[in-house]
């Protein structure tokens, strides 16, 4: 179910405010792609162009193509929910519905698509906890409301949340920058065992978490602040972190700007 | 860790391919709550074109130098003519009064709550029944001050007992929109003053009421406007005069909004009419104050949001 | 005591005893109304032959006074909650245009018209109301008489425009602007987080408002309808014009019946003679207890929204 997306030519808007410019790239199924660069240089809104989320923003706007797996997500004809509700996400800080129980915030999803038995609920709820490593955790408390968690379990709950419904794409937007190192670390683990099924694509300002994550990394940058972001370099992981064709990429790097 | 082995077995989920669009059913829910939505709005804003464009289209007749200028004094319900010149003057002196004693306690209990009462018992009582102030209905407050001061007192009707009875519906207002204006001045600017040696009072006075005045004028404005219509309490209070008396510490006075209600009681065409005028009189003087106080707000946005 | 270096300045007391003075002052009017509506209803109700509680009719200006709030409390309650349930699904509907259907340039001056529905005076709605509503609602009284007449509150043989049902109309227009902005602040303050996550799950606008913004809203909203409660009942002027003030009670919305504890006190001030105006007055005290309670209730629930919004923080 892991699909490829190819980006090109892509620019997004904030009014007339243009945040990035030129993009394109191919993301490649069933891996980690990490995005890196300075605060600013527009990765995070780049990722949220791959499932159209950027235009939830008042004012905001795409030019471009994003083709996932030849089908364009800008297309005339495609519903900008239905594009969300095949690539999934997971935000900055954990966001479950306050409301909800654990079970139904993994539930969440699946209920908005259709008719599932109890017993089929229950199944693919107990197969998305397992799978973002939250069952044992949690398995005796499923009704118990989700806010009660702790904030890396949080963030695990809206992991089994975005990948209940099977999506083909995950996309996280600095998924552990609001978490302490063990949940961090156990979020990094689970990303290791989802990039079997999934592709997965990744905003972290953490060096080392993308160096340790990812096959994949693509720099953006900003030429001063007030310009549109760039991509200056996309490549396999571990060429970005030894030896970048780009000297703006090993500066920031090697930890002299940004 | 045996962790997506049960992601393989998933059964329950049809294997999707592509980009899925969403049911029918969905969109068309989706739909009509949009329309149920747009519906609302539109159900909410009919009965008020209707309004204003009755008040207009019956008021604009009688809108004449006679009416602003000339009373009721002789003239019957069926006589076409008279004014509600005593009325306006009347509301004007009462909702003055009224300000000037609502804006001072409220002001001062704003101040009390913001920059004194420091959460304790005594500012979380006050500040609780400011809330419940604000539900006291119209007529109540027209009843305590005919109980209070005519009654008990023995006072005459007069329009300074309306005023006493329109600033205990100012009072809330004006406490409440002051209280969140004084708390928007930032902490930083009362420290600064406190950190040159300036008493907590002098503060006050100087930094603290200065940088919120425009918001605290807007707010009053706001609670001149809510009781410049008001009628009940000044039936109760005012009690109802067709003569001018200008005197509003004794004897009967009028009231724009007990000018309408008086002549809508009346049951002729010139009667009728003339309270429409009394009722677009009454709009624009209190459409007027809303548009200033906005103005005022719009006006200082900008500096609020550097 | 010796004067210290450090003693507080010359004009702090006194302004700190003002500032605190306005505050009692304005517990002291609080008290004050309780008190004095009790003292001049007193001596009225002492001089009634009838019970006041149970008593249907209001004939205190009698030589053997007989009156009662029994009827009159009765229509209070009645208009205001059909005024409830008429204003609150199109208030909500209302708030949720403005704060996440309506483009956002239009969005503040939509809400500004709105607003504009709560600066028109009760008596040009009285006005208004008694001129055009009462002859324009009926036709559709008729309609509702004639098709839907087996429903004991539209039954009845008379129907006519002064009715119980035009009241509460009025009265849902005059309260509807108060829960729209009330319920307009809620939902603008709902949480974008858990907005981006039901859409980021594939929800539509409707599901995303019903999954993340109605849950946040639903205890704001519920104090809202309160406090828009206890403006309908205390509302005087308006529905003073309208009903047809009579001491009867029914529940035939259609039909010549009607009146309230507010309009009553307008509608009879005049008139009053002594004992009059202490029954008034008397009945003035039940409606601001009645009042009082809705009040409290809803600042119940708002301070209860208060600490779940900070729990879910």
């Amino acid at each position: 179910m892991a699909k490829q997306i190819e980006v090109a030519g892509l620019d997004a808007y904030y009014g007339s405010h243009k945040a990035i410019e030129g993009i394109s790239m191919t993301i490649e199924p069933r891996s980690v792609t990490a995005f890196i660069g300075p605060s600013g240089c527009g990765k995070s809104t780049f990722l949220r162009t791959l499932n159209r989320m950027h235009e939830v923003i008042p004012g905001a706007r795409v030019e471009g193509k994003v083709r996932l797996e030849e089908q364009d997500l800008y297309g005339a004809d495609v519903d900008p929910v239905s594009v969300r509700r095949t690539i999934g996400m997971v935000f900055q800080r954990p966001n479950p519905f306050p409301t909800m129980s654990i079970f139904d915030n993994v539930a969440a999803g699946l209920r908005l698509n259709g008719r599932y038995s109890r017993s089929e609920l229950e199944g693919i709820v107990e197969e998305s906890l397992k799978g973002a490593n939250l069952w044992n955790e949690v398995k005796d408390r499923l009704n118990k409301p989700g806010a009660g968690l702790s904030g890396g379990q949080q963030q695990r709950l809206c992991i089994a949340r975005a990948i209940a419904v099977r999506p083909q794409v995950l996309l996280m937007d600095e998924p552990c920058s609001a978490l302490d190192p063990i949940s961090t670390l156990a979020i990094e683990d689970l990303i290791s065992q989802l990039k079997l099924d999934y592709t997965i694509v990744i905003v972290t300002h953490n060096m080392q978490q993308a160096a340790r994550v990812s096959d994949k990394t693509a720099f953006f940058n900003l030429a001063a602040q007030g310009q549109p972001g760039k991509l200056v370099e996309m490549d396999e992981t571990s060429k970005i972190f030894t030896n970048p064709a780009e000297k703006a990429t090993e500066d920031y790097i090697t930890g002299r700007f940004g | 860790m045996t962790v997506h082995t049960g992601i393989h077995t998933r059964s329950a989920i049809k294997t999707r391919t592509g980009i899925q669009p969403i049911s029918a059913a969905r969109r068309a829910k989706d739909r009509l709550v949009q329309v149920l939505v747009y519906l609302a709005f539109a159900l909410a804003v009919i009965p008020l074109l209707s309004l204003l464009w009755l008040v207009v289209k019956n008021g604009i007749g009688r809108f004449d130098m006679e009416f602003l200028t000339h009373s009721m004094r002789n003239i019957g319900a069926r006589d076409a003519g008279g004014g509600a010149y005593h009325a306006i003057v009347g509301t004007l002196e009462q909702v003055l009064l009224a300000s000037l004693i609502a804006v001072p306690i409220g002001l001062l209990t704003a101040v009390y709550l913001v920059e004194y009462g420091e959460g304790g018992r005594l500012s979380r009582t006050i500040s609780f029944f400011v809330d419940v102030m604000t539900g006291v209905p119209s007529v109540v407050s027209g009843l305590f001050v005919l109980a209070f001061w005519i009654l008990v007192l023995g006072m005459p009707f007069s329009g300074f007992a309306g005023a006493l009875a329109l600033s205990i519906l100012m009072m809330p207002v004006v406490v409440r929109s002051a209280e969140e204006m004084l708390r928007l001045v930032p902490r930083e600017l009362r420290e600064a003053s406190y950190a040159l040696g300036v008493p907590k009072w002098r503060t006050i006075v100087k930094v603290v009421l200065p940088t919120a005045f425009t918001g605290i004028v807007t707010g009053v404005m706001l609670a001149v406007a809510r009781v410049a219509g008001e009628t009940a309490p000044l039936l109760l209070t005012v009690f109802i005069t067709d003569s001018i008396n200008v005197d509003p510490f004794d004897g009967p006075q009028m009231g724009l909004p007990l000018y309408v209600f008086d002549q809508a009681g009346r049951p002729t065409d010139t009667a009728i009419n003339r309270a429409w005028t009394g009722a677009l009189t009454l709009i624009l003087i209190v459409m007027l104050l809303n548009l200033v106080a906005r103005l005022i707000t719009w006006w200082r946005s900008p500096a609020r949001r550097r | 005591m010796r004067r210290s270096a450090f003693r507080r300045s010359r004009g702090d007391g006194p302004f700190r005893f003002a500032s605190t003075g306005a505050g009692i002052v304005l517990l002291a009017i609080m008290a004050a109304i309780g008190v004095f509506l009790v003292v001049k209803a007193v001596p009225a109700l002492q001089a009634n032959t009838s019970r006041f509680l149970t008593e249907l009719t209001w004939q205190p200006n009698a030589t053997a006074p007989v009156f009662g709030i029994a009827s009159l409390a009765f229509g209070t309650v009645l208009s205001s909650l059909l005024a409830l349930l008429i204003a609150t699904p199109v208030a909500v509907g209302v708030a949720l245009f403005i704060s996440h259907y309506a483009p956002r340039r239009l969005a503040s001056v939509l809400g500004y018209v709105v607003d504009l529905l709560a600066a028109v005076p009760s008596v040009v709605y009285g006005l208004w109301g008694v001129t055009f509503l009462v002859p324009f609602m009926l036709g559709p009284s008729k309609f509702l008489n004639d098709y839907l007449g087996w429903i004991p509150l539209f039954g009845g043989d008379t129907v006519v425009g002064k009715s119980m049902l035009t009241a509460s109309l009025v009265l849902a227009i005059m309260i509807l602007p108060i829960i729209a902005a009330i319920s307009r602040e809620v939902f603008l303050q709902a949480p974008k987080m858990q907005e981006e996550a039901a859409l980021a799950l594939g929800a539509t606008r409707w599901e995303m408002i019903r999954m993340s913004v109605l849950p946040f809203g639903r205890p704001g909203v519920i104090s809202a309808a309160m406090l828009g409660l206890g403006r309908a009942m205390g509302e005087t002027i308006a529905v003073a014009l309208i009903f047809p003030a009579t001491f009867k009670i029914s529940f035939q919305i259609l039909g010549p019946y009607g009146n309230s504890i507010a309009a009553n006190i307008a509608n009879g001030f005049g008139e009053a003679t002594e004992v009059g105006r202490g029954a008034l007055i008397a009945s003035g005290l039940v409606l601001f207890l009645i009042t009082l309670l809705v009040n409290m209730a809803a600042r119940f629930v708002i301070a209860r929204r208060k600490e779940y919004a900070r729990a879910a923080a």
